[in-house]
């Protein structure tokens, strides 16, 4: 049977990130599900990984695999990769994953696939490619293990109900690997739900014209209540709004019961973070604007216009 | 300061993108420098200028990435390597990360720069590739890099956040459209870039044979997804905030 691993990120509290529980459920449909879990917190996660079908957990909560970037990691991963010689490594596309098998890749020589969306089996994945409108089958040859990239919430995580023996990790970081050193952290502590969890999404991009006008989108989450407020990318490098609130391809995917796209023209780079979302409501002053042709509810004019109304209805209905 | 910068020649983006029959992208017409690593060479620029040091970017592609490189040069990079061969074409990343990784231990170098990733193949880890490769540190999604005393200091945009990273050179910064606003190339630029040097090189150059670059991973199947057919499309003005609400009524969200 096929041993394939998750490459898992952990809290320092011990909570696995939701990706990596998404993952073990694809992984043990394929073989024998294994995670690496390295840095504060890992030793933790064992329990919760197990229970998402984890038989064995690698874990090592040693600081110096957050406290500096990826060549600890890619290091310790390598090692146990020579000595337990696994077939498949999932990872989730993150800042911090994709780094570390980028780096692995260097040392192994494998097939490393990026932004998959499924996977097939451990040398076949899938990749939608143009917004989603096209599917692309990628075969993965050479050295094992293959290495695989997904997308997040590609798979729906399901306990399996297991437990995990685990396996502390016992290798050494040279010193030469430590030059690269995360001295500062800074979180945007934003109130309401999380931009991944949140039921409703409320998006903005440049057709609110100005940084003050997200105002407007802030005022309508927190009347939902349940919300969330998203952006493009366009908006974000003009410094609109934090990247933390980017979806799409560099960003956030988010899958909500609803998103509502505000001057957003449907970029494919956007639509591959939302068009996953339940239903979908766009409000362009452009008829011909793509986001319409994956939209539920369209509804053409003046974002602007629209917002301050609908604030008022939510509002309405909510008392 | 020696800066190298990795910069990728890509089909014009206002182009549709279309695959031939062995499933790789057609490559015609002249080739545009990737806009994310644009990015990457003004930061170059800035901060060779800051210590008096170079520029040299690294492109490999086919013979239509020229262009894409002389932009870089005409924006200010002083000298340019272009690697191209026929035994590179559907190269993947590995393949082209060991033969940027290759070009660039040509030369001494103190940080290499490259974009976060490709607006058209968007792989986003071929930079830590060649990193592992050069054995240098690195620092992914740079959204400020500074240099002082041999040490870069760098704001590394996260999902949360950012975190300030140090990292000693030689090094490798991959950095984001945040980090620097690009210039546009003057005439005098586009003029001087003409006499700038260019290396052309083979993958013989590089040591490297056919074999070692041989794809790791190949497309065998493209197919296209059921369309979910658009839905309804009001105007504005005809109760439109009442509409949405039904929706999201329906949907138990209000
Ligand atoms: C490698 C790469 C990665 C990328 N990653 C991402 C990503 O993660 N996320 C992302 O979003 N983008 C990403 N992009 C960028 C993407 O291609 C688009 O440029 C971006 O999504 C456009 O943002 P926008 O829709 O806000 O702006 P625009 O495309 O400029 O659209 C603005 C829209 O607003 C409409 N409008 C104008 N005024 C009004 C008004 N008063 N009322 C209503 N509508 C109005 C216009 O009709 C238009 O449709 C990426 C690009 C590349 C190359
Ligand atoms: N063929 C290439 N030549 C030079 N640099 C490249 C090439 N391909 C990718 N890069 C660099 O690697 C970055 C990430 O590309 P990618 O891994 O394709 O997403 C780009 O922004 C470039 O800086």
């Amino acid at each position: 049977m096929a041993k394939v691993w998750v490459f898992t990120e952990v809290s320092a509290d011990g909570t696995p990130a939701p990706s990596a529980l998404e993952l073990l459920t694809k992984a043990r449909s394929l073989g024998d599900a294994e995670a690496v879990a390295l840095g504060p917190g890992a030793t933790a996660s064992a329990a919760a990984l197990g229970a998402h079908g984890a038989s064995t957990v690698h874990a090592s909560d040693d600081p110096v695999f957050t406290d500096h970037l990826s060549q600890p990691a890619a290091h310790a991963l390598h090692a146990l990769v020579e000595r337990h010689r696994p077939n498949l490594i999932l990872f989730a596309s993150t800042h911090d994953s994709r780094d570390v098998a980028g780096r692995l890749q260097a040392r192994t020589g494998s097939a490393l696939m990026s932004n998959a969306t499924d996977v097939v089996s451990p040398d076949l994945a899938r990749t939608a490619i143009a917004g989603g409108s096209q599917l692309v089958d990628v075969a993965l040859e050479g050295p094992v293990p293959r290495l695989i990239l997904v997308r997040p919430k590609s798979f729906a995580a399901e306990p399996s109900g297991g437990t995990a023996a685990m396996v502390p990790v016992d290798v050494e970081i040279p010193e030469e690997l430590r030059r690269a050193r995360r001295l500062e952290r800074h979180e945007e502590t934003a109130s309401g739900p999380k931009l991944e969890e949140a039921r409703v999404v409320v998006a903005g991009g440049r057709g609110l014209q100005d940084a003050q006008n997200f105002a407007l989108l802030h005022e309508l989450a927190a009347a939902l209540g349940n919300a969330a407020v998203g952006a493009s990318r366009a908006v974000v490098d003009a410094g609109w709004i934090a990247y933390s609130h980017q979806v799409g391809q560099t960003g956030k995917t988010v899958k909500p019961e609803v998103y509502l796209a505000f001057g957003i023209s449907g970029a494919l780079q956007h639509v591959v973070g939302m068009k996953g979302a339940k239903r979908i409501v766009a409000i362009n002053k452009d008829p011909d604007a793509p986001i319409f042709r994956l939209a539920d509810l369209g509804v053409v004019g003046d974002a602007l216009q629209v917002l301050p109304a609908l604030i008022a209805e939510v509002k309405a209905r909510r008392v | 300061m020696q800066v190298v910068v990795l910069v990728k020649s890509i089909p014009d983006p206002s182009g549709e993108a279309k695959l031939g029959p062995d499933f790789l992208v057609i490559r015609e017409g002249d080739g545009v420098l990737d806009p994310g690593d644009e990015y990457a060479v003004e930061a170059a620029l800035t901060l060779a200028e800051a210590s008096g040091g170079e520029v040299a970017v690294v492109s490999m592609g086919p013979a239509n990435a020229a262009s894409a490189i002389r932009r870089a040069l005409a924006m200010g990079a002083h000298r340019a390597t272009h690697i191209s061969d026929e035994a590179l074409r559907g190269a993947d990343a590995l393949a082209t990360a060991k033969v940027l990784a290759a070009a660039v231990r040509r030369s001494p170098f103190d940080l290499v720069l490259a974009g976060v990733e490709s607006t058209d193949g968007y792989t986003g880890t071929l930079p830590m590739t060649v990193a592992e490769m050069l054995g240098v540190p690195s620092a992914t999604f740079a959204r400020k890099v500074e240099v002082t005393a041999g040490v870069a200091r760098v704001e590394r945009q996260t999902e949360a956040g950012y975190d300030v990273v140090e990292c000693a050179l030689p090094a490798l910064v991959t950095v984001t459209a945040s980090a620097a606003e690009p210039r546009f190339p003057t005439l005098k630029g586009i003029m001087s870039a003409r006499s700038k040097p260019l290396e052309q090189l083979a993958l013989a150059d590089l040591g490297l044979s056919p074999a070692e670059v041989a794809p790791t991973q190949r497309v065998v199947a493209v197919e296209a997804t059921a369309e979910k057919g658009p839905g309804e499309v009001i105007q504005a003005g005809d109760d439109d905030a009442a509409r949405i609400a039904d929706l999201l009524a329906e949907a138990k969200v209000i």
